[in-house]
């Protein structure tokens, strides 16, 4: 198995406006990046297990190749700062991708 | 014109940058100086209560380097999306540390302010929905506290040729401030408006990243290149292309006033060690009717919080029913005396901050146990949060053996007032004719020797 933390120089989460939220995934290499996009490693029904949400909420994943990432954008569980708020910015959500394993 | 040269000092005006890169930005002899000063990221506060997320001071320490770099240099100044979120309040704000600088300084210059807030009494029944947000009702209209549209970049252009050489505008999109003065020069609209989607945030597209450092943009005919201004930052083609990811949805297709940014040609190429060259950027226009984003925000009601840890191993082994049986207590205690509030125990050391529930497997040693009571009134807010955290501190959980109290208080008092909770309340597109319009009209001032006349 391969550990997703191993593989990249970049795994972050980020507000796309208030009502979204957006991880960026960047390979360190190439091949691999390409490896992954090819072999559909990630798709919205993996990481919606991953967080434990619906896979509705899951709006694209998306392979940007000049930066060697996979970008998955979802729906916010609500819009950015509504009562039951836990992080504004939405910048510290991505730690379950550290741990992610798959095999190519 | 072979070039056009834009010095972006920081990501959002108050963030600083070292005096060094700034110089050595000046040193190249930019045509503009822009900043982008704004971001809905913060959250919903800041557009509500008409108070900026930057501190005054060091917003004003920033725009002294910069008023003042763009005087001597005589070329344009431009802020967008002032005091943060845009609202007239803010621009306001903006304006009050540019007339202070200027009268300090004894500045003479032409400047034009540009609001965005958006009267209520001109929202039609035509508001379109921007999914995922909700939406827009008009009740949603009614309940907002201020509402602001995103100006794209021809308000700042008009401003421009109207003789302003300083222009301070309300919420704007965040590359407009960089983009405008280069398309009036006859620049690439696609490729002006990437260079300004980069330049927004400016060293934070370098590596090692930083949104408190200048970055460099030169636009050519038919493409841009980016450079850092300080010997320990470069930009690479990674850092460069991926900052195009940065806070988007889609990275290939970037929707904004009047059209769509489209990079799916876009090619990122290093040019020297420490600068890349983009390529290939195409900015779409609107078939049809084009549309600005609104952005609105309500009172909620006011928040008061308690601040407490535990470490008790039964305890935090226990702390969800704890929670739920807390939460009933303090319901039926107040009930049919106060019913509406929003009760909220946040657990850290057990995803307090986290929206996903499977990231800890093991029950931490130590838990920080936030209590958060809003209400429609300050009063009920505190007896709320003051209530909950007495229940805590003292409730008898079962198998409980420290029974002398559960929580661990760092301060006295133990609440704290957390002031009036706003929230989004409107998020969507308006229909707006660029040229049929009084919206986003420049309002021109003359500046004489520090007075503004």
């Amino acid at each position: 198995m391969i550990k997703l933390f191993d593989m990249v120089d970049v795994v972050r989460s980020k507000n796309s406006g208030p009502y979204e939220l957006t991880f960026d995934i960047l390979f360190k290499d190439a091949d691999h990046f390409a490896a992954f996009v090819d072999k559909k490693i990630m798709t919205p029904a993996v990481f919606a297990g991953l967080y434990g949400i619906d896979e509705s909420l899951v709006e694209s994943v998306i392979a940007f190749p000049p930066a060697k990432a996979v970008k998955i954008t979802i729906i916010r569980p609500m819009a950015s700062g509504d009562l039951g708020e836990k992080d504004i910015y939405g910048a510290q959500q991505h730690s379950p991708l550290l741990s992610f394993e798959y095999e190519v | 014109m072979k070039e056009f040269k834009v010095l972006s000092p920081t990501a959002i005006l108050g963030y600083g940058f070292p005096a060094a890169s700034f110089e050595e930005g000046m040193r190249r002899k930019p045509d503009a100086i822009a900043v982008d000063a704004g971001s809905t990221d913060p959250g919903p506060y800041y557009l509500g209560s008409g108070k900026s997320f930057t501190d005054r001071g060091a917003v004003k320490r920033d725009l002294e380097f910069m008023l003042t770099a763009a005087i001597d240099a005589g070329i344009p100044l431009l802020i967008g999306s002032a005091g943060g979120s845009g609202a007239d309040s803010h621009l306001a704000w903006n304006v009050d540390i540019i007339k202070e600088i200027a009268a300090e300084k004894g500045l003479s210059f032409t400047v034009a302010v540009i609001s965005s807030q958006i009267d209520p009494k001109i929202i039609k029944d035509n508001l379109v929905q921007l999914a995922p947000a909700p939406v827009p009702t008009a009740k949603d209209v009614a309940d907002s506290v201020n509402i602001v549209a995103q100006m794209g970049e021809k308000p700042f252009m008009d401003a421009l040729k109207m003789g302003a050489q300083v222009v301070i505008a309300g919420r704007a999109y965040d590359p407009a401030v960089f983009a405008a003065p280069a398309i009036n020069a006859g620049f690439d609209v696609g490729l002006a408006l990437h260079m300004g989607k980069i330049l927004e945030c400016a060293a934070i597209a370098s590596t090692p990243g930083s949104g408190s450092d200048c970055m460099f943009g030169t636009l050519r005919a038919d493409h841009f290149e980016l450079d850092t201004l300080n010997p320990v930052k470069k930009c690479t083609t990674t850092s460069v292309s991926a900052h195009t990811l940065y806070e988007k949805s889609n990275p290939t297709k970037l929707p904004g006033p009047g059209g769509v940014l489209d990079l799916t040609g876009t090619t990122f190429e290093q040019a020297t060690e420490t600068s890349v060259i983009v390529r290939g950027s195409k900015f779409v226009p609107d078939e049809g009717q084009s549309y600005i984003k609104l952005e609105g925000a309500k009172l909620v009601g006011y928040r008061t919080v308690s601040f407490a840890s535990a470490c008790d191993p039964i305890m935090i082994s226990r702390i969800n029913e704890i929670v739920q049986a807390v939460k009933d207590k303090v319901a039926s205690n107040f009930e049919g005396k106060i019913d509406d509030y929003f009760l909220d125990f946040k657990i850290y050391g057990a995803n307090g901050g986290s929206f996903c529930s499977s990231s800890v497997n093991t029950p931490p040693a130590e838990i920080a146990i936030v209590i958060e009571a809003v209400a429609p009134t300050v009063a009920n807010a505190d007896t709320i949060c003051s209530f909950a955290r007495s229940t805590l501190l003292h409730f008898g959980y079962e198998g409980r053996k420290s029974t002398a109290g559960n929580l661990a208080f760092p301060f006295s008092p133990s609440d704290f007032s957390g002031g009036a909770v706003y929230g989004f309340s409107l998020y969507c597109l308006m229909p707006h004719d660029d040229d049929n319009t009084t919206l986003f009209a420049p309002k021109i001032s003359q500046v004489k020797d520090g007075v503004w006349i």
